[in-house]
């Protein structure tokens, strides 16, 4: 995509009327931008800066077969931040008057009367805005009907259904396709915006033997329909992953290795991009406080920021404030090499924002050499993890106590699901004990990770 | 007779009088169909925050809309328009309906329903009850006071948020609700730094009414002194201990324990699908004698009261255990039919972007004859834990959890020393059968919780007395 005047293309429409159609124009929602950008001149901002979003949507969920619940989704929405010098003022709104557009700057205007200058306000240096920027292949509108959805669902939890006779109840199928647009537009003269796609298949599905119930499910997401796992897969994924876990144990308080599945690994990662994203570091809320050139994991352990990868689900070519984003290391070689900022965050700390303003995007973890069964063979005995519940991060401390179920593994293989117990360490220790990353790379969301061995950490169970 | 707040902001500007709602009503439901509602909804929003020692932002939010929501049988159909106007309106209808094939049936008369009783809260907008200026001057007391506190302290940051949201219910039956909501919160959060460690501390409260309330009786100095304190305990914490073990748990915010280990699978649409650990098993004892829990949506001016519910039911006491034997389960409209009862005045959605569902509103255990004092001085060797993050469950298999944020060891009877926070984890159905000891302290919590489920968030109570559980699992890092 370009920064010249999108064309507009016909809208797909499918033969029984179901239409992904977005509503507003791009030329309608530009129209919007400028408009809010002038209200907010015409009041004194020295500057602004505005978003104007909508999206479509239709999610629809079968269970026992029957359609249980069919949902359009419309949503729209305006926000702008105001500059009157140092002093600064935020409102948004849904509705998409011509009165709410006023009503809406001139509440941002007077907060900003009232919120006090603060040296580091402001907008991003022109310098780094995106200019232009290519086609991420985001936009894949998928035409499914309600009735094909309807159809598409019932095939997922039938195939969960005729996976496994334990598998005796469900919470259901749903099949969710949205699409989106969204321009961004400042006083400095940025105007930027694009479409893009999120479609998804899930299943959730119960078991029952003579120890009780479990729940477990499957999804897939992306942003092109043919990119989703088919759907007898989802159902098949669902009923296994629920069946596993009947008869689950818990296990006698130990130190033992952990391994955590790719999804659960996601987690541990999260932890990291937030432990050095700009707020974490200007308010000393974080257990990487000053990290930069620190060896924070062991020195085979190299991640990377990759905003720009087509189609992948975290890929923006711009950040929130129009600065352009670039795929760069965060950690090379085991060491820290930038946080994540916004240009707030960059003024306060000193330094240049890295185009983060809306957080890390398409964080990945390089795979080491090992698939998933290697890692299991190289813990040899140890817990492997595949949910985790609750908080218990705590982010400045890096204090980590989390509820986990999973398998007990011996020998490389899974002896028997383990459920009701704890897994506890310290954040920056976990980390300089990572043993292993797999090759069973989840790339189901913003964070691309294979599984993680950490070598140590503590179980509390019985 | 229709709130003339909510006929003001809801239905005037789009010139929607009795004929115009009698013929909504008409086109959506009907014949064929077992309920459903159109949900008008406006609410405004403000959240001022503070770090640095300086109200550097603040946000100003307004929501508009209308969901129009058609049930038949065990199915839903869903549209919503956040613009309210006629035509945006039977458009959002005619989708909703498309899962009912029956005709329409013209038009459905509109009838207002009374109050059943006083309001739980006053209608007043609660981002007018104080002036800019002073909001700022309120956050820039609890910054002092926490920075006066101790020397320690190196970060102060703190939020006031306030929410002023109308509702108006038109049900399938034509019956007409209103409800004009307040809300609002104080947030603080402290980080203190003694010999390169660092620790946090947070505290908070609010309800439904003004701003004045943090102004009360200090109540603002004392969340931010509270933060302190608990920042200045986190430094001294050591290792906490992993393993099972007898847990004192301190009144108030603990009750997040009964919305985790119980709440939630009490909630109705996981028992009429079967998948809750506690589906079926109405009658059944499942915590120890002496104990009661309810939810309840009356209790005036509290975070998760309403008059009503999102479905227009007035909101009432349920009692969910009565001395240790389960006894109902919290429902709405659509459950309850599809169960054969009522609705408990559980119905609650985040938005009129979103479907409804049973939820809890404040959900608390009634009070024992323990002396607290006593229940400490009866533990041997424990965790005595007193504030706690958030929790979470698995609502089939009962598993809980739930995070200490201050916890203590506890050794022949005495509180010996903080130790670092940790994660408790449980199973639902047998945890309160472990309770031995129930405080006459009951407390509900200072009005800070959000209970999140299938993505929607809607403000929570809760609320217990002081507990001894004889057998958690507790999830330090010191295996013994």
């Amino acid at each position: 995509m370009s920064t010249s005047p999108e064309r507009v293309s016909p809208e797909p429409v499918s033969q029984d009327g179901e239409v992904q159609a977005l509503s507003h124009s791009p030329e309608s929602l530009q129209a919007r931008v400028q408009r809010t950008l002038e209200a907010a001149r015409e009041r004194g901002a020295s500057d602004v800066q505005t978003v104007v979003s909508h999206s479509v949507g239709l999610e629809l969920g079968v269970r026992k077969g029957e359609i249980e619940t069919l949902e359009h989704e419309r949503d729209q929405s305006l926000s702008l931040i105001v500059y009157f010098g140092q002093s600064k003022g935020a409102a948004s709104t849904t509705d998409f008057s011509d009165q709410a557009l006023i009503d809406t700057v001139e509440a941002a205007c007077r907060i900003a009367r009232y919120t006090e200058p603060d040296p580091y306000a402001g907008m991003p240096d022109p310098a780094f805005k995106a200019a232009d920027w290519d086609d991420l292949d985001l936009d894949h509108p998928w035409d499914c009907s309600a009735a094909e959805a309807t159809e598409l669902a019932r095939t997922i939890e039938a195939a969960g259904f005729a996976a496994d006779e334990r598998i005796e109840n469900s919470e259901g199928a749903s099949v969710s396709t949205r699409r989106a647009i969204a321009f961004l537009g400042d006083s400095q003269g940025f105007m930027g915006g694009y479409r893009s796609t999120r479609h998804s298949l899930s299943c959730a599905l119960v078991a029952r033997d003579d120890a009780g119930m479990q729940r477990d499910y499957a999804y897939t997401v992306a942003r092109h329909a043919d990119d989703l796992t088919a759907a007898e897969q989802i159902g098949r994924e669902a009923a296994e992953r629920t069946v596993r876990r009947l008869g689950g144990r818990k296990l006698s308080t130990r130190n033992c290795p952990v391994l955590f599945a790719p999804e659960m690994a996601r987690t541990l990662i999260g932890s990291f991009t937030r432990a050095i994203s700009g707020p974490a570091q200007y308010r000393e809320s974080s257990f990487l406080l000053n990290a930069v050139g620190e060896n924070v994991f062991p020195a085979w352990m190299q991640i990377e920021e990759r905003p720009l990868t087509p189609r992948a689900l975290g890929s923006a070519p711009f950040d929130g404030e129009g600065v352009r984003t670039r795929n760069r290391p965060l950690i090379a070689d085991g060491v820290l090499q930038s946080y994540t900022l916004d240009s707030y965050a960059a003024r306060r700390l000193g330094l240049e924002s890295t185009g983060n303003a809306g957080g890390a995007r398409n964080v990945t973890v390089a795979p080491g050499d090992k698939d998933f069964a290697a890692l299991l063979a190289e813990m040899g005995t140890g817990f492997l993890v595949t949910e985790l519940i609750g908080q218990g991060v705590n982010m400045v401390t890096g204090d980590y106590s989390r509820g986990a179920a999973g398998f007990w593994v011996e020998n490389g293989e899974l002896q028997y699901p383990v459920e009701e117990i704890t897994i506890a360490g310290s954040l920056k220790d976990m980390f300089q004990r990572m043993a292993a990353v797999g090759t069973d790379v989840d790339r189901r969301g913003n964070i691309h990770t294979g599984s993680i061995l950490i070598e140590s950490m503590t179980v509390a169970g019985d | 007779m229709i709130d003339r707040l909510a006929q003001q902001t809801l239905l005037d500007p789009a010139g929607l009088g009795d004929s115009e709602l009698s013929t909504l009503l008409g086109t959506t439901f009907g014949h064929g169909i077992d309920g459903g509602d159109c949900y008008f909804q406006f609410a405004s929003q403000e959240g001022w925050s503070l770090e640095d020692g300086i109200v550097k932002s603040a946000s100003f939010n307004i929501e508009r809309g209308v969901g129009i929501r058609v049930v038949r049988g065990e199915q839903t159909g869903f549209a919503y328009s956040d613009d309210i106007a006629m035509p945006a309106m039977l458009e959002a209808a005619k989708t909703a309906r498309s899962i009912a094939s029956a005709g329409q049936s013209g038009r459905i008369a509109v009838a207002s329903r009374s109050p059943s009783r006083p309001a739980l809260y006053a209608p007043d907008n609660p981002l007018d009850s104080l002036d800019e200026q002073t909001k700022i001057d309120l956050l820039k007391e609890v910054d002092a006071v926490a920075r006066a506190e101790d020397s320690r302290v190196t970060q102060v940051m703190c939020s006031l948020a306030g929410v002023h949201e109308v509702v108006l219910v038109l049900n399938a039956q034509g019956e007409l609700t209103t409800d004009v909501r307040p809300l609002v919160r104080l947030n603080v959060q402290v980080i203190v730094e003694q010999g390169g460690r660092r620790e946090s501390g947070t505290s908070g409260g609010g309800g439904r009414f003004g701003y004045q309330y943090f102004r009360e009786g200090g109540r603002a100095a004392g969340y931010a002194r509270e933060a302190v304190r608990q920042a200045l305990v986190n430094l001294e914490a050591r290792e906490a201990p992993a393993g099972t073990m007898k847990v004192v748990l301190g009144p108030g915010w603990p009750g997040v324990l009964l919305h985790e280990a119980i709440g939630h699978g009490l909630e109705g649409d996981f028992n009429r699908k079967g998948t809750s650990a506690f589906s079926g098993r109405i009658g059944e004892q499942v915590a120890a004698k002496g104990i009661t829990i309810v939810d309840d949506g009356t209790l005036e001016g509290r975070r998760g009261s309403l008059n009503v519910d999102d479905e227009g039911n007035p909101t009432q006491q349920t009692v969910l255990i009565e001395d240790g034997v389960l006894r109902g389960y919290m429902q709405d409209e659509m459950n309850a039919r599809l169960m054969g009862t009522r609705s408990t005045g559980n119905g609650r959605r985040e938005s009129y972007a979103r479907l409804p569902m049973p939820r809890m509103t404040n959900t608390y255990m009634l009070g024992g004859d323990a002396d607290p004092e006593e229940i400490l001085a009866s533990v041997d060797d424990g965790l005595y834990a007193v504030n706690f993050g958030g929790g979470q469950v698995d609502i089939t298999s009962g598993k809980f959890v739930f995070s200490a944020s201050e916890a203590y060891r506890v050794e022949n009877g005495k509180v010996t020393y903080p130790v670092k926070g940790a994660t408790l984890i449980g199973n639902g159905p047998d945890v309160l059968t472990r309770v031995s000891m129930i405080g006459n302290d009951m407390k509900l919590d200072s009005g800070i919780g959000t209970c999140g489920k299938e993505g929607q968030g809607v403000p929570v109570g809760v609320g217990q007395p002081t507990l001894r559980i004889d057998g958690m699992t507790v999830g330090g890092t010191q295996a013994a």
